[in-house]
């Protein structure tokens, strides 16, 4: 929706800590990374840190919904004529454009610091790929925030997913480098397959082919998405 | 008459409590019914179910002969609402919100341009319509959510605690906006307070609810002969008792509370 341009400052916040992770890890273990003989490390973590900075956006979308159906304009849409699946649509949408202008924005900022897309053509994919992304785990909050009460709660189940997801996930690493139990792990989330098609189209790297990542994403897009829809219809407000 | 708004045998429990306990009554169309009880008696529950907003354990509801549980869009184009707790877009403008408003209920822009103009008149913030709301006070907050409530010419309008907090002077202007609209436009308007003077004032009937059972139902003066007293303070106390409720854990007052703080706190909004 259109309100989401009301607060710069949380915006700029919200790219902060991703921005720690890009310069620390990225100039940090450059050296190491580059003695492996697999070019520069910041080229292959901004990939990575452009899926963080998304999930991490995306992931906390539903603590507005939950303000939002006590004191909100949530509120005055549930007693709407209107379906609920165009509601949850709507509001997926607004988050999901956060989510993806937040990732842009650090895209941007790593342009500045020295990283260069391989080719502008595969932005298209890029974008698509930060899209699907974001909207699967806006969906994912949204559905987890809809029919719960407690904020501390809520918290806490996304605490406990978002830093597996993101740590075992090709975005730090590649996954030709780990432990095959690790490696397993990692192929069965599906940050890893984003990461990927990011990374496919950003630096023309990649570990599965592309449309392997698109099949995950897709599925995994219309997995949440159905959960969201599902529990927008049970909202007790 | 026929009754627009038909509550029968409603109950809803929150698991081991009973919120609403099995309460039957009527509203007349063009009545101006007032919904009283302490806290915690089963007054907003009960508002939420006719809304839309909670599924009833049992019983049926009836707005303007639409059942609210199987036929729901057509019952939520029968009414309007104003909430206890705003439910207005604050980034946006007072007109905004209107417009949003038609939106969702399929309100013609050329109805929406008279019909805002006429309402943002009547509450007196139409020279205030290009102003984002979050410079809006309570009173005016208040004010716009009566006009939006209003735009899409509902039959019923269910005011939440409409005039909590707010100033004498914005509930007198309130109240007599909501009794023209009730004697201009023979709106039937259900609301609850706290303010028994409000109720005594300007309601033609009164229903009493304590415990999730409606304890008594009249008018004004019915209930006074009911319980021998001179006034509906006296006889609301006669009938609820004079213990001070405690909210039971987990009611929709304190979670919202604990939400209210918890966002405050991460600043999160």
């Amino acid at each position: 929706m259109k309100r989401f341009s009301r607060s710069g400052i949380r915006i700029v916040m919200s790219v902060v800590q991703p921005l720690v992770y890009l310069l620390a890890l990225g100039f940090g273990l450059n050296k190491v990374f580059e003695q492996s003989g697999r070019g520069h490390y910041i080229d292959f973590i901004v990939p990575g840190i452009v899926a963080q900075t998304i999930l991490f956006n995306a992931i906390f979308w539903g603590v507005g919904i939950m303000w939002d159906k006590q004191f909100g304009f949530l509120k005055e849409t549930l007693v709407a004529p209107v379906s609920r699946t165009n509601i949850m649509l709507g509001n997926a949408l607004g988050g999901a454009t956060i989510a993806v202008i937040q990732g842009v924005m650090l895209l941007i900022i790593s342009i500045i610091f020295g990283f260069r897309p391989y080719s502008l053509v595969l932005l298209v994919i890029t974008f698509v790929v930060m899209s699907m992304l974001a909207l699967s785990m806006v969906s994912f909050s949204a559905g987890i925030a809809a029919i719960m009460n407690d904020m501390q709660g809520f918290m806490a189940v996304n605490n406990l997913l978002v830093i597996p997801l993101f740590f075992l996930s090709s975005a730090l690493y590649p996954l030709d480098s780990v432990p095959t139990a690790m490696k397993i792990i990692a192929s069965l989330n599906p940050l890893t397959y984003a990461v990927d098609a990011l990374r496919m189209s950003l630096i023309h790297q990649s570990h599965f082919p592309l449309w392997q990542d698109f099949t995950v994403l897709g599925a995994t897009l219309v997995l949440l998405f159905s959960f969201g829809v599902y529990r927008f219809k049970r909202i007790q407000a | 008459m026929q009754p627009i708004i038909s509550v029968r045998n409603l109950t809803k429990k929150f698991g081991e409590l009973t919120a609403v306990n099995d309460i039957s009554f009527d509203v007349i169309k063009g009545e101006l019914f007032a919904f009283l009880g302490p806290n915690g008696a089963g007054k907003s529950t009960t508002i939420k179910m006719l809304t839309t907003l909670l599924k009833p354990t049992a019983g049926e509801l009836f707005l303007a002969q639409h059942n609210v549980s199987k036929e729901q869009d057509a019952a939520r184009k029968t009414f309007g609402i104003v909430f206890q707790d705003p439910s207005l877009d604050d980034e946006l403008t007072a007109y905004e919100n209107l417009e949003l408003h038609a939106a969702l209920y399929h309100v013609p822009s050329s109805v929406l341009k008279k019909r805002s103009q006429e309402l943002l008149t009547l509450v007196e913030l139409w020279e205030r319509r290009n102003s984002k709301v979050k410079t809006f006070s309570g009173g005016m907050k208040r004010r716009l959510e009566i006009a939006r409530g209003l735009l899409h010419h509902p039959q019923i309008l269910f005011l939440d605690e409409p005039t909590l907090g707010l100033d004498a002077q914005t509930r007198n202007l309130l109240w007599s906006y909501i009794e023209r609209l009730n004697s201009d436009e023979g709106m039937t308007i259900f609301f609850t307070t706290h303010y028994l003077g409000e109720a005594e004032a300007v309601a033609d009937r009164i229903a009493i609810i304590d415990h999730g059972k409606i304890v008594a139902m009249g008018a004004t003066e019915e209930l006074r002969a009911q319980t021998n007293t001179n006034n509906l303070e006296e006889a609301y106390l006669e009938l609820t008792g004079k213990g001070v409720r405690d909210e039971t854990l987990g009611s929709a007052d304190g979670r919202k509370e604990m939400i209210r703080t918890f966002v405050r706190s991460r600043n999160l909004k």
